[in-house]
């Protein structure tokens, strides 16, 4: 198991290879098919996003709500598949890793190697383990769209394994 | 006759929903244990490992087991001898379920379908009723996630396709579905009736305990092989290769037109959640 601290640097990425198992620490944001559908019109208009997407880590998860004396809800990831039509552009953008479940599309994969990026896939179905290494939760973007929103995550050994590498290696 | 106030009902899918969040059932339990106990592949048997620890967070912590907490799928099978009395059935499994996933700290994940907007308190739920003999109702609650529902398919097969044909049909919809349903899946198939009941067959099916099999040998047959050809595709526990692919096959069957032989086969997450009770 390799510890990691987020932001991920290049260097990091390139010695991450297809099935290593890892434990991320750090900030990631959440964003699910509403946000991602409403970035997507940012982008069409020209207008600034509302968050930084340079090295940024995207989670594709909708949390439960948070109790009141927890950081947050149950926490899982959702099916990266969905989000094959606006990854790339994302990383192309900037973004550095992405966080999901089950395969996602060659173009994506092409698109990590050329930007030298890694997307990691979560444990499916694991909600509860990931919403208690959830320590700090905010949302910084789209509120009206509930779970579906942007949450800025601080989170503590989220146990991860490294899906599709920078190299086009795939655990699939 | 016997007359039951629909606030019973209410207050009992209230309890159903809220401890079906949280609880995988025993059957998924022991057969993920099972899982486990023979996979050789290491990253699906680390995922396997952290899916029963999560399953005891979720327990100790009382909370979603899977941030999922689906849409509320509910049964109800009513004895004639039963006299309703009270509100609307619908608005008493509505209000059941909605006070369920809001003190339950539970995701609304339902939403209108054209312009996505969420109805902010997981309702409506999805409410089958069928009349039955007696003067009880049966109730079953089952929260149904959509990662492994998208996965779902509906052939209209020839009549000559036959056995093979439907065990075709529910192998290729595994192999299709591949690691993004989260499996190890549950896969519940309806075989016959029509476009309609078939479908709704396959979800019943999924309300069955994990392990059991059709009462009937040649339907009971077609579960066994089609597993067994499920867990040599090789897919694995979230996809990571290994012979965790399927917890189990559970069919149901009606009988059908003489010109054909539909078949539904609805996917089902490792996180099977499912209540029954009867009152």
């Amino acid at each position: 198991m390799k510890n990691l601290q987020l932001p991920l640097t290049k260097e990091t990425i390139k010695s991450l290879r297809a099935g290593d198992s890892v434990s991320l620490s750090g900030t990631i944001l959440t964003a699910r098919d509403c946000a991602h559908k409403r970035i997507f019109g940012y982008l069409k208009d020209g207008k600034p996003l509302p968050f930084d997407l340079k090295d940024a880590v995207i989670y594709y998860a909708g949390p439960c709500p948070a109790k009141p004396d927890m950081a947050s809800g149950s926490c899982g990831p959702t099916t990266s598949a969905r989000m094959d039509s606006f990854a790339p552009a994302l990383l192309d953008l900037g973004l550095g890793a992405i966080i999901g479940k089950g395969e996602m599309c060659g173009e994506v994969r092409e698109a990590l190697k050329r930007n030298v990026c890694v997307y990691f896939a979560a444990i499916g179905g694991a909600g509860a383990l990931y919403g208690n290494a959830i320590k700090k939760s905010e949302c910084i973007a789209f509120e009206d769209l509930l779970s579906e929103a942007v949450y800025k995550l601080e989170v503590e050994n989220f146990p991860a394994v490294v899906a599709f590498d920078c190299f086009g290696g795939s655990i699939y | 006759m016997r007359k039951i106030n629909t606030e019973v009902i209410e207050k009992k899918i209230y309890e159903m929903a809220l401890h079906a969040g949280v609880n995988l059932t025993p059957a998924c339990k022991t057969a993920m244990n099972n899982a486990l106990k023979t996979e050789k592949n290491g990253a699906a048997a680390f995922a396997l490992e952290t899916l029963l620890k999560n399953a005891e967070t979720a327990v100790n912590k009382q909370m979603p087991v899977c941030q999922d907490t689906g849409m509320a799928v509910v049964l109800l099978e009513i004895g004639q001898e039963v006299f309703l009395e009270g509100k609307p059935l619908a608005k008493a499994v509505n209000d059941g379920v909605k006070k369920a996933y809001a003190d339950g700290y539970f995701r609304k994940s339902v939403c209108d379908p054209i312009t996505r907007v969420n109805t902010g308190d997981n309702t409506p739920a999805v409410i089958h009723t069928e009349i039955v003999e007696g003067d009880k109702i049966s109730i079953t609650f089952m929260p149904k996630g959509f990662g492994s529902e998208n996965m779902s398919r509906l052939f209209m097969l020839k009549p000559a396709q036959g056995v093979d044909g439907i065990i075709g049909a529910i192998v290729e919809t595994v192999k299709l579905a591949g690691s993004r349903p989260c499996p190890p899946v549950y896969v519940g198939v309806g075989i016959g009736g029509t476009f309609d009941t078939c479908a709704f067959l396959a979800k019943k099916a999924l309300t069955r305990d994990i392990g059991t099999s059709n009462p009937r040998g040649d339907i009971a047959e077609i579960e066994r092989v089609a597993l067994e050809k499920i867990n040599a595709l090789d897919i694995g526990c979230q996809g990571f290769h290994g012979s965790a692919t399927a917890l189990g096959v559970a069919c149901e069957w009606a009988p059908t037109h003489i010109a054909g032989l539909p078949v539904a086969v609805d996917i089902q997450c490792h996180c099977v959640r499912c209540e029954k009770a009867v009152l």
